[in-house]
């Protein structure tokens, strides 16, 4: 397993916003996390990046117990996360956005940061022509390809992408599932948090359900989106 | 009317010499606020500890013993007092952010709070640097000590006066060297803080911060440490206003800040709060108008103009004349 969460539980105040969950992400897959609002995705996934306090359990990358390790060390061991909200910084532009996206590496004058850029560019070519472009300035979409691909630039080993499909015109969704799969097969690892779960699934080699901060199943994406259960509630009946 | 045609270029370099000082001191109270939401009410008390940092640097290179020298002769000792008065403000500013911020911020303490401690934190340094020779012997304090705070203490005069030497002439005003030196090299330090937050590593961290604070901890970016060095800067800036001040002014005083603070502050919200560039604008406008309204009204009217022009200002510019906060700020 690439990363392990066994136990964890956090806190809002008194508020339990995930309460004992344990789940892993194996390396190369695609493991996606699905559930209503408010079931704790979003928490989980801050959590992973170091934003949010852990009040037990304990969460492994990589081999190394990273519970309590700042979200900048995180980082730099390979963590690197697309949130919820696109989280764009909106007077930079969007190469500024992507070279913040590589903030914490030292090589960012080397012809593998350069390559790291085209690559990103290409799974993306929208953002290579709006390149000097305010990101404040650009539609949803483009802002969601922009969070990604400055999530890439860090070269993670995983990659957390928290409702990448949230607000976007259906074409725009299938477009970025398919980038998703891309990125996976050149190579990182994806953990995924969606509520077009129909899509995700397909997607998925792995996917766990999270209701009201626990997790209630677990399975392969198949496996899940043939369950009648999961397809009365997720999946809107029928798909 | 009369005296401000007849004195028209007199009035407008030494009010952007005074505004320079104000934009140096602006940068402080703009930076902070462009990164934390917050109004370092502290600042004027970092500036008021780089003029006497500058003093006693004088003072221990060339002896209590008042004297008189051109800029030349002076720049040596000016420029270690400037390296020593930045350390100084900048230190203040770190210790400040250490002991009066960073337990409030981690636990998300509301604003208003933050600004309470400031005001706090500014009454205390302000105080201690007037009972600065009382703490030598606070055994042997003659009276109550109750009776040495919040009394009027001392002025601390600059031994070294620096006489100005007229370098070339504008209308009928001889400009001199120490307004061209206070102009320049105020416009200097702005420049370089400018291009510092745009091109480097750290200063985009720096707005990375201002715009979403969050996201860029998801990007690596130590906040703490972003925090730290943004009262760092504004104090180096503060050290520098200081510099420029005594060279002016000549003189200082436990609360010589407070004015300044006050000028500084109207000048970044004149400007734009949040906004660096918006910082140099406010501070240099506001120094002339000091000037011309002064001129026109009489010299008691000079604080006067400063606060009717912000009022008029935000009436018709709510947000300042280049609006718009440090994050979003064109890069
Ligand atoms: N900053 C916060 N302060 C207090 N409570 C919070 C905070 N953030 C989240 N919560 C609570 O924690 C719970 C989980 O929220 P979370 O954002 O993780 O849900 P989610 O699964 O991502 O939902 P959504 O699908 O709507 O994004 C919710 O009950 C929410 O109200
Ligand atoms: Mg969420």
């Amino acid at each position: 397993m690439l990363l392990e969460v066994k136990g964890l539980s956090v806190n809002y105040g008194h508020i339990e916003a995930i309460r004992d969950i344990s789940f892993g992400v194996a390396e190369g897959t695609i493991t996606t996390l699905i559930g209503a609002n408010g079931a704790g995705k979003t928490t989980t996934l801050k959590t992973l990046s170091g934003l949010r306090k852990v009040r037990e359990g304990k969460v492994t990358f990589d081999g190394k117990d990273i519970t309590d390790l700042s979200p900048e060390r995180r980082v730099k061991l390979g963590i690197s996360q697309s949130p919820e909200g696109r989280g764009c910084f909106p007077a930079m532009t969007v190469r500024e956005n992507l070279d913040m996206g590589a903030y914490v590496r030292s090589d960012r004058k080397s012809a593998a940061y350069a390559q790291d850029l085209d690559r990103v560019y290409e799974l993306f070519p929208r953002l290579k022509e709006r390149e000097k472009q305010a990101a404040g300035s650009m539609s949803g979409g483009e802002q969601q390809m922009l969070a990604i691909g400055r999530a890439l630039m860090a070269r993670p080993k995983l990659i957390l992408l928290d409702e990448p499909s949230m607000g976007l015109a259906p074409k725009l969704i299938q477009q970025i599932f398919s980038i998703i799969t891309e990125i996976n097969q050149q190579g990182t690892t994806v953990l995924l948090v969606e509520q077009n779960a129909a899509q995700a699934l397909k997607r998925s080699h792995e996917a766990h359900i999270l209701e009201t901060g626990e997790i209630v199943r677990s399975g392969s994406g198949k496996e899940l989106a043939g369950d009648p259960a999961v397809k009365a509630a997720y999946l809107g009946g029928d798909v | 009317m009369e005296f401000l045609l007849h004195h028209f270029f007199e009035l407008t370099i030494s009010g952007l010499a005074l505004g320079s000082i104000y934009a140096l001191v602006a940068l402080g109270y703009t930076l902070v606020y462009g990164v934390l939401q917050l109004i370092n009410f502290a600042h004027s008390e970092v500036f008021m500890y780089g003029t006497f940092a500058v003093a006693w640097v004088f003072v221990f290179i060339g002896g209590k013993e008042s004297s008189s020298s051109g800029l030349m002769a002076a720049l040596p000792t000016l420029l270690l007092a400037l390296v020593v008065a930045m350390l100084v403000s900048g230190g203040v500013a770190l210790a400040l952010e250490r002991i009066a911020y960073r337990s409030l911020m981690k636990r998300n303490a509301p604003k208003l709070i933050a600004l309470i401690s400031a005001i706090g934190a500014s009454f205390a340094l302000s105080e201690a640097m007037g009972l600065r020779d009382k703490f030598a012997g606070w055994f042997g304090l003659d009276d109550n000590l109750a009776n040495y705070v919040s009394k009027p203490r001392d002025i601390y005069t600059l031994p070294v006066t620096v006489n100005p030497h007229g370098l070339f002439t504008l209308g009928d005003y001889r400009v001199t060297d120490v307004d061209v030196l206070v102009i320049v090299s105020a416009l200097l330090m702005m420049v370089g803080l400018d291009q510092f937050i745009r091109r480097t590593r750290f200063g985009r961290g720096i707005r990375a911060v201002a715009q979403d604070p969050e996201s860029a901890m998801l990007m690596g970016v130590n906040s703490t440490r972003v925090v730290q060095l943004t009262f760092f800067v504004g104090g180096l800036m503060a050290g520098a206003a200081a510099t420029l001040y005594m060279l002016n002014i000549g003189f200082t005083r436990q609360d010589a800040g407070f004015l300044l603070g006050v000028k500084a502050f109207t000048a970044a919200v004149m400007g734009g709060i949040g906004n660096l560039r918006g910082a140099l604008l406010g501070g240099l406008v506001l120094g002339v108008a000091e000037n011309w309204g002064a001129a026109v009204l009489g010299t008691g009217w000079h604080d006067v103009v400063a606060f009717v022009l912000l009022i008029l200002i935000l009436l018709f510019r709510p947000s300042g004349l280049l609006g718009d906060a440090l994050g979003k700020a064109r890069a």
